[in-house]
């Protein structure tokens, strides 16, 4: 309906030609930007609304003393729901590692946690359907699962920059409060969480309606589709030096799969981009040496990969 | 009263400073307020989220943004 709607709008009232270039890329960008608003709102809500429940202080707690296999496992799943920013990287290693989290499972909740973003799973779960989503997912786990097995074989503790004291008792904050209360949080959460990640919509929108009017559907097709058996990798490449949430990168893969890049190769472009970002990495070398950080890079990274070229077996 | 507001410096914890400031004022009390930076520092207190608020050596909240009136509630409630 909406899409009629906006039909109207462009090629009815606006004049602009349904067959030419500009026509299209305006309508892109009018109708996916108000989409992806509307839906935005509405999945933040629910998942802050969700998360009142689960401060990183409580999953800490639930880590903790856990044995090894059901922490990376465990780890992996709350790091789909824990919001994250680079900021919070540095207290949160430190933060587990008193609680004598291994630092395996840490590392599983380090990767998971960026690369499996809630929202990004919600958008996609729209626009690509349900079958995709639950692939991606599950080989976001496994990549975090096995990330973390990995830290803890290397025995990555080696390369800490920093004396790790290990916390007594652990405390835990309680919060007994009305679920309006916990609504009126998420709301006000939301509308900060939009305004903050919306410019980065719009810029994905942006190049996304460039990309659907202007650049020719081969071109897409033939460097980034079935043909190049390197697509994949050199998505991931490009996604390093790009720094944005993977919010922003969904509306772009959106036009891109449209123009015929396969699935797997534009969800590795958003992970890299979401997960391999070189602030985060200046931001861990404060308490990480270079070496260990270079390793989970590499480890990420090759999960990512790993994650393009199956789904791209699969779909 | 001494209250401390934990955070590495991101946009977040600025924001939970400011509110803090409006919830002293509002409060009327005489508080001494303080900014803590230092990672290692901060992690003395058992958090594992940024930004946090620590009234008198007990941790309020961590890791979310409390609105000005729960932060008053807690002052007034010392």
């Amino acid at each position: 309906m909406w899409e009629k709607t906006v039909d109207w709008l462009i090629y009815d009232q606006a004049g602009l030609d349904a067959a030419s270039r500009l026509g299209h890329a305006v309508h892109f960008f009018i109708y996916d930007t108000v989409k992806i608003a509307f839906l935005l709102v509405a999945i933040i809500f629910l998942i802050t609304l969700v998360r009142t429940w689960f401060d990183t202080e409580k999953i800490r707690l639930w880590l903790h003393g856990k044995p090894a296999w059901l922490g990376y496992l465990m780890a992996a799943v709350f790091g789909i729901i824990t919001p994250f920013c680079s900021c919070s990287a540095i207290p949160l290693f430190i933060g587990f590692l008193q609680a004598r989290i291994p630092i395996g499972v840490t590392f599983a909740f380090l990767i998971s946690a960026p690369m499996n973003n809630e929202v990004a799973i919600g958008l996609l779960l729209i626009l690509f359907g349900w079958q995709a989503t639950l692939v991606f997912v599950a080989l976001g786990l496994i990549v975090a699962i096995a990330g973390g097995y990995l830290m803890d074989r290397l025995r990555a503790e080696r390369w800490l920059l920093v004396d790790i004291q290990p916390l007594g008792a652990l405390k835990r904050f309680e919060r007994h409060e009305p679920l309006t209360q916990r609504a009126k949080e998420a709301w006000s959460h939301t509308t900060d969480l939009f305004k903050k990640i919306m410019p980065y919509v719009l810029i994905g929108v942006g190049i996304g309606a460039w990309i659907h009017g202007f650049v020719p559907g081969d071109l897409v097709a033939r460097y980034a589709g079935a043909e190049n058996p390197f697509a994949v990798p050199l998505a991931v490449l490009m996604g390093v030096p790009m720094y944005a949430n993977a919010i922003g990168v969904v509306p772009m893969i959106e036009a891109l799969v449209a123009k015929g890049m396969l699935l797997g190769t534009a969800l590795a472009f958003m992970m890299a981009v979401a997960t391999l970002s070189l602030p985060e990495a200046m931001i861990l070398k404060r308490v990480l040496s270079l070496k260990l950080i270079a390793i989970f890079f590499g480890i990420v990274a090759a999960g990512i990969i790993l994650t393009g070229y199956v789904m791209n077996l699969i779909f | 009263m001494k209250i401390e507001v934990l955070g590495t410096g991101c946009a977040k914890c600025a924001d939970l400073l400011e509110r803090t400031k409006a919830a002293v004022a509002k409060s009327g009390k005489f508080v001494q307020l303080n900014k803590v930076e230092d990672v290692m520092e901060i992690m003395n207190h058992g958090v594992a989220s940024t930004p946090a608020l620590v009234i008198d050596d007990e941790v309020k909240c961590a890791g979310r943004l409390p609105g000005v009136e729960e932060i008053l509630k807690w002052i007034e409630g010392k």
